[in-house]
């Protein structure tokens, strides 16, 4: 018995594969949204103008404190009656987007906050112009605290694109729970997908490791063999540095 | 001197005060913290002062650097007024562009060296060069190693801020304004964030200055002895006012006022 299971699983499993782009897609277009959102929103809240601040702060707390499935049937089933007629793909990736990125905009804010003001009034002493300022200076200091939250952010959007499965998205998690329908089984085709998710967590988190070194260079914040010298140079006996 | 509906209107003045302060007032909330401020600095003079924390000295600074936008009053440097323009022999208020402008005959060193972490010594000091004065990179370069070696420092151009001593850190950074050459140099408190024996090096590196280099200098700082060796001018600050104004000799050693007198015996006894 369980021999078939497995057989017709296996005739599935192709379909299953199939949700992977799908998944992938959703993903990597609402953390886009999530970055650009993050921006907006974390700029916008640290604004000296209050007519800038208020309104942003009000968009974030909505957007975070309400549900996202909510949200996601608003923008799917309630829209529509206003006139605004989304593709079930759009409507989902706005959603998770907009909602992480009001998460993110704390992060941006804080990164930002976190470079001493003493930059910004030494580059003003200096005269430099303010975009020198913020992509010479400020950016360089803020972007690399960002790259680890980010990390966190666009591994949540990989599992909330589970959502969109809700919306007709014929997803990973969709096809999932199709393929465990027609199959009457839930363990094994859902013990493929936890797998599949995994797989593509753990992907992705290596390219953010990747990223990190990436903009830290880009920041000039390491050199290319730094701690290495520093190893040789130290007194400090060399199992220390052991991880 | 404001007018009778308020606008300040310029007043003349010997064309050789390189910086201008009129009536200059600065509020916080309801903190009065420079109070009616006159001050002229004349090119090349330079002057100290001293007062206790919380005086207003370093607003003064902050003030002439353009960091801050007076509640009231004007400030005019090398000519150009910071926050404002004239027009029709009055002054209207104008925004950080005209501020840009003047701001380029001054230079400033913080006590707490504001150097950019993520670049080398030699980067902070050529970056400015290259994206203020549009100097090409070899002979940003140049100036400054010539800068960065003029403080001791020939042998550290690749090293980041981190790797640097404060006192190493804070000569960078006296390069780096330099650098630019302002015709004001504006020293705010440079030794109080170091080790007491990494004070020497910093000092020597202005008092150098002070005595080889043409330029006007703002000191605020707490080492009387300093203060009385290179200062041409001492101004004693308290609570938003000068309490008391001369030659080093006068103030600092045969101060006339009882807070001067109270102020240099609570430091000396230090």
């Amino acid at each position: 018995m369980t021999d078939q299971v497995s057989r017709t699983l296996q005739d599935y499993l192709p379909l299953l594969f199939q949700g992977v782009p799908v998944t992938l897609e959703a993903t990597l277009a609402s953390i886009t949204l999530v970055v650009i959102a993050g921006f907006v929103f974390g700029l916008g809240r640290s604004s000296k103008s209050p007519f800038l601040r208020w309104p942003v702060g009000l968009v974030v707390e909505v957007l975070r404190g309400s549900s996202a499935i909510a949200q996601l049937f608003w923008a799917f089933y309630v829209l529509p009656f206003f006139g605004v007629e989304l593709s079930p793909f759009v409507a989902g990736v706005m959603v998770l987007g907009l909602n992480g990125g009001a998460y993110f905009s704390e992060v941006v804010r804080a990164a930002f906050a976190a470079v001493p003001k003493g930059q910004t009034e030494a580059a003003i002493a200096l005269n430099l112009s303010s975009w020198f300022r913020l992509r010479r200076v400020i950016l360089p200091q803020a972007l690399p605290l960002m790259i680890p939250p980010f990390g966190n952010a666009l591994i949540d959007m990989l599992k909330f694109t589970a959502l969109l499965s809700l919306v007709t998205i014929q997803e990973l998690a969709y096809r999932a729970d199709a393929i465990r329908s027609v199959l009457a089984e839930a363990g094994p085709v859902y013990g493929i997908t936890l797998l599949i998710y995994f797989a593509m967590a753990l992907a992705l988190s290596v390219m953010v490791q990747a990223l990190e070194r990436l903009v830290d260079r880009w920041a000039g914040r390491t050199h290319a063999g730094d701690s290495a010298k520093r190893r040789a140079a130290s007194s400090v006996p060399r199992w220390a540095f052991r991880p | 001197m404001p007018s009778e509906n308020g606008t300040p209107q310029p007043v003349n003045m010997p064309g050789d005060a390189l910086m201008a302060m009129r009536d200059v007032t600065m509020r916080f909330g309801s903190r009065t913290v420079i109070d009616s401020l006159d001050l002229n600095v004349t090119a090349g003079e330079k002057l100290a002062i001293i007062g206790p924390s919380g005086s207003g000295k370093t607003t003064i600074l902050r003030l002439a650097m353009g960091l801050e936008r007076p509640t009231g009053g004007w400030i005019r440097i090398d000519g150009r007024y910071l926050w404002h323009v004239q027009r029709n022999e009055a002054l209207v208020p104008a925004g950080d562009r005209q501020a840009r402008r003047a701001r380029r005959a001054v230079g400033m060193v913080f006590q707490q060296f504001n150097l950019f972490p993520h670049m080398t010594a030699l980067q902070n000091v050529t970056e400015p060069l290259v994206h203020v004065l549009r100097m090409r990179r070899n002979e940003a370069h140049e100036r400054a190693n010539d800068l960065l070696s003029r403080v001791g420092l020939a042998t550290h151009l690749e090293h980041r801020p981190a790797q640097l001593s404060g006192g190493q850190q804070q000569r960078v950074a006296i390069a780096r304004s330099l650098a630019l050459r302002p015709k004001l140099m504006l020293f705010d408190e440079v030794t109080s964030a170091l080790d007491p024996e990494l004070v020497g090096e910093v000092l020597n590196v202005i008092r150098d200055l002070a005595h080889t280099t043409s330029m006007a200098m703002m000191i605020v700082t707490h080492e009387i002895t300093f203060a009385a060796d290179i200062a041409d001018r001492v101004i004693m600050f308290d609570q938003g006012r000068i309490v008391e104004e001369g030659e080093p000799k006068v103030v600092l050693r045969e101060p006339q006022s009882q807070r001067t007198k109270q102020f240099l015996k609570a430091i000396l006894e230090r």
